[in-house]
């Protein structure tokens, strides 16, 4: 009985407190609430890198369009130049590559795949698109590997000559820039040759598929009017256990006909993993600046309320001495002044916390405007909390000094004055 | 209120017994109060009066327990204020002792229920009866129409009534006030005065500091004469006169 008769009075006495000490924050100047700049601006990076973070993960992630653990992609000359993949290659791939390729124990197919940029003109506007052409053998197999079907019409079977079938994005008047919805039937012209429209891909979330226009290979080969060279190869491996022997493999056998030294490739064997990890780390990285940032606005935030709170108490030291002269315990008046600072870390993390989900929302619309993705901003309110919490608890560790030195004031200063 | 149980030998409220209290200022000593005895009697009216630098801030620190003196006892409410924690003595203080300043000393973000609610908060009075307690206060001092206003929305008698009402909070023994009137015109300096007299004539000890002798000779039952640190003379007022006494040690034969 006794025991809970306390920690009710404790409880009641605490938030007495708490109310004392909003009541003086209120009427705090400017100048107190500045300090709080940097609690602020630590808080804020921290919730607004963690929804953007994640966000902004899965909108790259999903921009490879890949789920398949069993795909290797080989490209020349690396990821160097801007443009499609392999355009700006000076020793570009063969479909004689993709053949050999093909061959190995371990590669269950190898496609070779031709991304070019073309002009694509319809109702009197022109757009610079990325063209990729669709093998004439292993047709279906392509549709597969990379998950596309077709939302409106069909996809291209190999004797489609002279038919295409585009991103979603094109079709869609909002977004492709010819204020004009393109829809199966339609013709269009591309690279000044007349194609018809037979199909819109599904929405694949990734800006570079939903823009993307597909076109035979013969027909791509045609327009190019430049041989048979590859952009890529689409290498499907026998199984997911493989992946590892499977890329040595490939390596060996394209320095082998490419007569390169280990070392100095001049091409790429790249797993969707691999692609991902590089961007995951590059990621990371900048996630790992931003904390240290957060870090260092949050050291200097704890400083800022040590210090508004000792001018605080110096302020009040009159204050101070009314309370003890009607009564207050030396513990009364350090239990105010370290709630209120904690109070102060409080409305700081508060701040942070709207001004970073603000944050976080704006930039994950940016991400899905540039880029036309579809992410939503992740909110953890687990996350807040923890930041709110962990916002009052260092303001109120700030505060654990200017509180003592407060409770130690001498009540005879208040008569002095 | 009046608990006038031994007639003849009322209660020793405060009770300052040799008590020096000695300031270093640098090389030197500076001895603020010197063998001074002060004893106030439940229910009476005291005035310690005294030109600044008498040593009448430091009597009444001491008076007060708001400070400790360097030798002698003081008691409060006959107990030793030395054996007493800070904590313990602040408590103490805060129930037997209400407080009025000559500056008002309003905590100037509370308003005035707040402010007179606050020493009851101290002593862990629970929040409804804190905020009935403090209007009924509020209405005594004339100032029910005032109650949410924050003290620089307040006159200067307004806030010394305010004063007066938190004062008067934890129902205290002894009202100790620092010149009361000094920062007042002469009009509502009067009026705070009168609530004085009237707390005094219902059961309340006063212990009134002062350097204005008329305010002291007009109000108060008996008055410390201070100069120099030290007790000059007591008087008393016996009838319509003003009769030399002796201190109570003397007076009780010790």
């Amino acid at each position: 009985m006794f025991i809970p008769e306390t920690k009710i009075k404790i409880i009641k006495m605490l938030k007495d407190y708490f109310i004392l000490s909003t009541k003086n924050l209120k009427r705090r100047g400017i100048r107190s609430w500045l300090t709080l700049l940097g609690i602020f601006i630590g808080i804020t990076a921290v919730i607004a890198l963690i929804s953007l973070g994640d966000g902004l993960k899965l909108a790259v992630n999903s921009q490879f369009g890949v789920s398949s653990t069993q795909l290797i992609t080989v490209q020349a000359g690396g990821l160097s130049g801007y443009g499609p993949p392999g355009s700006f290659v000076v020793n570009p791939l063969t479909k004689e590559d993709a053949e050999a390729i093909g061959k190995l124990s371990t590669i269950e197919l190898a496609i070779p795949r031709r991304i070019e940029t073309l002009n694509l003109e319809f109702n009197n506007k022109l757009q610079v698109t990325a063209v990729g052409s669709i093998p004439l053998e292993n047709t279906q197999k392509i549709y597969e590997l990379q998950e596309i079907s077709a939302q409106y019409g069909r996809l291209l079977n190999k004797d489609d000559t002279g038919k295409v079938v585009l991103g979603n994005n094109l079709a869609d008047p909002k977004k492709n820039g010819f204020d004009k919805e393109i829809m199966p039937g339609a013709s269009v012209t591309i690279g000044g040759e007349k194609f018809r429209v037979v199909g819109i891909m599904e929405k694949k979330g990734s800006f570079i598929l939903d823009s993307a226009i597909l076109m035979l290979e013969s027909d791509l080969k045609d327009l190019m009017n430049n041989g048979d060279k590859a952009s890529m190869i689409i290498v499907k491996v026998k199984n997911k256990d493989l992946m590892a022997k499977a890329q040595t493999e490939i390596e060996d056998l394209m320095r082998e006909r490419r007569d390169v030294k280990k070392g100095e490739e001049d091409f790429e064997v790249s797993t969707p993993e691999a692609m991902l990890a590089t961007v995951n780390q590059i990621l990371t990285g900048v996630q790992m600046f931003i904390v240290l940032i957060a870090t260092i606005a949050i050291i200097i935030g704890t400083i800022g309320i040590i210090n508004t709170m000792m001018t605080s108490v110096m302020e009040r030291r009159k204050e101070i001495g009314i309370m003890k002269a009607i009564g207050a315990r030396n513990s009364d008046i350090f239990l105010q002044f370290f709630i209120e600072a904690g109070m102060l870390g409080l409305v700081g993390g508060i701040i942070g916390v709207i001004a970073g989900i603000t944050i976080g929302y704006a930039g994950t619309l940016g991400i899905n405007y540039f880029i036309g993705s579809e992410t939503s901003p992740t909110i953890n309110f687990m996350l807040i909390f923890i930041t709110l919490t962990g916002s009052f608890i260092i303001g109120a560790i700030a505060g654990i000094t200017p509180a003592m030195k407060a409770a130690r004031q001498n009540p005879v200063e208040v008569l002095r004055s | 209120m009046i608990k006038n149980s031994k007639i003849g030998k009322p209660k020793e409220v405060i009770h300052l017994h040799d008590v020096d209290r000695f300031y270093h200022m640098g090389e030197n000593l500076v001895k603020a109060v010197n063998k001074m005895n002060i004893c106030v009697k439940e229910g009476d009216f005291v005035a310690i009066m005294g030109q600044s630098g008498s040593g009448k801030s430091t009597s009444m620190n001491l008076v007060g327990s708001l400070d400790l003196p360097t030798h002698g006892k003081i008691y409060l409410d006959e107990k030793d204020t030395s054996k007493f924690t800070e904590s313990d003595l602040a408590q103490l203080r805060g129930k037997k002792i209400g407080f009025i300043f000559q500056q008002f000393n309003l905590i100037p973000n509370l308003t005035a229920l707040e402010n007179v609610m606050l020493p009851m908060l101290f002593q862990n009075v629970d929040e409804y009866e804190r905020k009935q307690r403090a209007k009924e206060i509020l209405i005594l001092v004339k100032l029910e129409k005032r109650i949410n206003h924050y003290p620089n929305q307040l006159s200067g008698g307004e806030q010394q009534r305010v004063a007066i009402a938190r004062a008067l909070a934890n129902d205290p023994e002894i009202i100790l006030a620092d010149e009361p009137t000094g920062n007042l015109d002469s009009r509502t300096g009067e009026i705070v005065m009168k609530f004085l007299n009237k707390l005094n004539e219902e059961g309340k000890t006063i212990v009134m500091v002062t350097h204005d002798k008329n305010l002291a000779l007009e109000h108060a039952r008996e008055i410390y004469w201070l100069k120099d640190g030290r007790v000059e003379k007591i008087t008393r007022k016996f009838g319509k006169e003003w009769r030399k006494v002796s201190d109570c040690h003397v007076h009780s034969g010790n």
